[in-house]
């Protein structure tokens, strides 16, 4: 496949996409753009609309509105089968009357593309099925026949390579084992994938830039460390990773930091890792980043740190971590991961105990209580 | 028709002591009716068309092994024989034109409408295939509106329809056509549609996916049907009895004229077999060609 590492990748724009089932928009306005090259993850909860617009990008579903570009070319009105596209479909959709071989090598024939025997061989090692070539798709595994799937849509060198939940189907461990060869495959061929998962430990470790949809929009886009790190919407924060969520009112600002009361609580938050633009600010904290501590310790705090006292109501040991579910005065539970480096030295459920954590890891994310309850019935309801 | 049948590659693993007993008991009533309305007339059938006719006394055989009666019935009625096989190829031909688009339709693009699309395929089945063929002779009889707007085009060689091979074909198809579009729809239904997608997707005409997707994956339908037609159709009489003049008759005319008004049943047993033996080595030729490379 070196030969096509030269070839001229270009950036895929959604520009509004929509697509309407009847009333409803299944996708919304959708404006976006995918680097060239980029190992691309559209990740969100189940009915969001990812199916959809993956189905437009490769002419299976007509947009109801807006427009779909590869660098400077708009596809949007071309038929599926004169797009410079292909799809990795959830249940593979392998031609069962054809052998893996002609599975493979079905585009380039339609697209009398010569020298097919040499290029579906090279394909077929590439995704190391080569003894495999003369079987019929029942008679492979669930993980060989994924990558005949991969194989089948890579050979045909698209720009944009589409790939819907391709790994659903399979197993947690042969999951984990495709992911990193569908990350391999992506560095050696060098397309732009654009990969469809409602995972999101899965779309983190695969992806350069990670886009969180919901409800037919993009949330928020960036790479994984970052919208984990910083993210903008309470539904992000929640989706992406667990956070703890503190729904407050801005009392005040000195210099970069931002002061918020919650429930009688004084919270920092820094202005550059603020969303909210109003008053209304939800605080927000990952497990991990919070310190569990005894009362006692309650001096050794590093100055500016913002505290939270309560009550552990859980624990739960997992080997590498232990998860406390602590109780706050006004009846929340906070949600915290220490890391197992200390031995024996654990809080016990019933323990009064003191949390703190950095002004550094805190954000803000616009909203109030409403919107906290409303997002999690739909995260409830939704994966 | 076991080649009909969706191969699973895998076997099932069933222990021995679970597969003895049950199986055969199941076997049981249906091997009971074969015996009784399939074996023993075979039996018969064979044993009479060895008969020797008994001197002077016409319609009166005794068991014999009379071997010439099958050569002697072949010079007589071949060209009965080679028209049967003709009639029936080009009704089987026209049904399978007719039955696949409609199939195609009632599996792909009928939505809503489908179930009552099949009844309507079925529903000429409740009246008696008889009525249905006597019903054949008004619609293409000589006043009839077909026949006058084929002679208006000057399309007829004999300027009428009923009473002509054309007549025989045409009843031939109407009668078993639902034969032909039942398992066509069958396999067509079963189609993925998925499959169509991923062959559009692997750039594909429309074209070009029905040639290389849903028709290898509709095989097993085309074979099932054509042999429902085809073999019915060759040994059928009545089309040709109620539609057809006295030069189109059918080997099954034979056979019935043979048995019922020259009463010369060795003749008409052995034409019997013979035509079996015939669709039997045609069947599985077209079997075995089918089943090599294109189903699934
Ligand atoms: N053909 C259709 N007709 C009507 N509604 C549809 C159709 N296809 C999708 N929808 C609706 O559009 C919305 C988005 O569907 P879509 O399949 O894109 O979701 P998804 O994000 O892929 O979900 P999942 O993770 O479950 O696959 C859903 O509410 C769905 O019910
Ligand atoms: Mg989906």
């Amino acid at each position: 496949m070196s030969e096509s590492s030269g070839r001229n990748i270009e950036d895929l724009h959604l520009k509004s996409l929509t697509k309407k089932f009847g009333e409803v928009a299944a996708v919304d306005d959708l404006t976006l753009t995918i680097p060239a090259g980029s190992f691309f993850a559209l990740l969100g909860a189940s009915g969001c609309g990812k199916t959809t617009t993956l189905r437009m990008v490769a002419g299976l579903e007509d947009p109801t509105s807006g427009n779909i570009v590869i660098g400077d070319k708009d596809i949007t009105h071309l038929r599926a089968f004169q797009r410079p596209v292909n799809t990795v479909f959830q249940s593979y959709a392998l031609f069962p009357h054809l052998d893996i071989f002609e599975n493979v090598a079905f585009g380039l024939r339609r697209r009398k593309v010569k020298d097919v025997d040499q290029k579906v061989n090279a394909m077929l090692e590439l995704v190391e099925l080569g003894p495999m070539a003369r079987r019929k798709p029942s008679q492979l595994s669930g993980g060989q026949q994924q990558r005949v799937a991969v194989a089948r849509a890579l050979i045909n060198e698209p720009d944009v390579l589409l790939l819907d939940e391709p790994l659903g189907a399979l197993d947690l461990k042969l999951r984990r084992q495709m992911q990193i060869e569908l990350k391999r495959i992506q560095v050696e061929v060098g397309t732009t994938f654009v990969h469809v998962t409602h995972d999101q430990e899965e779309a983190m470790t695969m992806a350069d830039t990670v886009a969180v949809m919901n409800a037919g929009r993009i949330e928020q886009m960036g790479h994984p460390a970052d919208i984990y790190e910083l993210p903008q919407t309470v539904f992000v924060a929640n989706f992406l990773g667990q956070s703890n969520l503190f729904a407050g009112s801005r009392t005040g600002q000195s210099g970069e930091v931002i002061m918020v009361d919650s429930h009688g609580m004084k919270f920092s938050v820094l202005s550059s890792r603020n969303s909210a633009r109003s008053d209304e600010i939800i605080v927000g904290i990952r497990p991990e980043k919070i310190v569990v501590r005894d009362l006692v310790d309650r001096d050794n705090v590093p100055s500016g740190h913002n505290i939270l006292e309560g009550r552990v109501t859980d624990v739960s040991y997992t080997g590498v971590s232990t998860q406390y579910v602590v109780e706050t005065s006004w009846g929340q539970d906070v949600t915290v991961f220490e890391q197992n480096v200390i031995v024996g030295d654990r809080c016990e459920v019933g323990d009064q105990v003191i949390l703190h954590w950095s002004p550094e890891h805190t954000f803000g994310l616009a909203g109030g209580e409403t919107l906290l309850h409303k997002t999690a019935q739909v995260l409830a309801a939704g994966v | 028709m076991v080649a009909l049948l969706p191969s699973t590659g895998v076997k099932p693993q069933v222990s021995p002591q679970k597969r003895s007993r049950t199986g055969y008991f199941l076997l049981l009533p249906g091997m009971t009716w074969l015996a009784i309305f399939f074996a023993i007339p075979f039996v018969t059938l064979f044993l009479t068309s060895l008969q020797a006719p008994v001197a002077g006394k016409s319609g009166q055989y005794v068991p014999a092994f009379q071997v010439s009666n099958y050569p002697d019935a072949l010079i007589e009625y071949w060209p009965q024989f080679l028209k049967s096989f003709i009639y029936a190829g080009i009704a089987t031909a026209l049904a399978l034109l007719i039955a696949y688009p409609l199939a195609y339709f009632i599996a792909f693009k009928a939505g809503r409408w489908r179930a009552l699309m099949l009844v309507l395929v079925i529903a000429p089945s409740f009246a008696s295939f008889l009525l249905r063929t006597y019903a054949w002779k008004t619609i293409l009889a000589d006043e009839g509106f077909i026949t006058s707007f084929f002679n208006a085009l000057h399309l007829l060689p004999d300027d009428r329809i009923l009473n002509t091979s054309i007549a025989v074909i045409a009843g031939l198809t109407y009668n078993f056509l639902p034969f032909m579009i039942l398992p066509l729809y069958a396999a067509l239904e079963k189609v993925d549609p998925r499959l169509i997608e991923a062959s559009n997707d692997l750039y594909a005409s429309a074209f070009t996916t029905f040639r290389k997707v849903t028709w290898p994956l509709s095989l097993p339908g085309v074979v099932a049907g054509t042999l429902l037609t085809f073999i019915p159709a060759t040994g059928d009489y009545i089309n040709a009895e109620l539609l057809g003049s006295t030069q189109d008759r059918m080997i099954g005319n034979v056979i019935q004229t043979n048995f019922i008004e020259f009463r010369d049943y060795p003749t008409a047993s052995a034409l019997s077999f013979v035509l079996m033996a015939v669709i039997l080595v045609l069947v599985f030729t077209y079997i075995r060609r089918a089943g090599t490379e294109d189903l699934v």
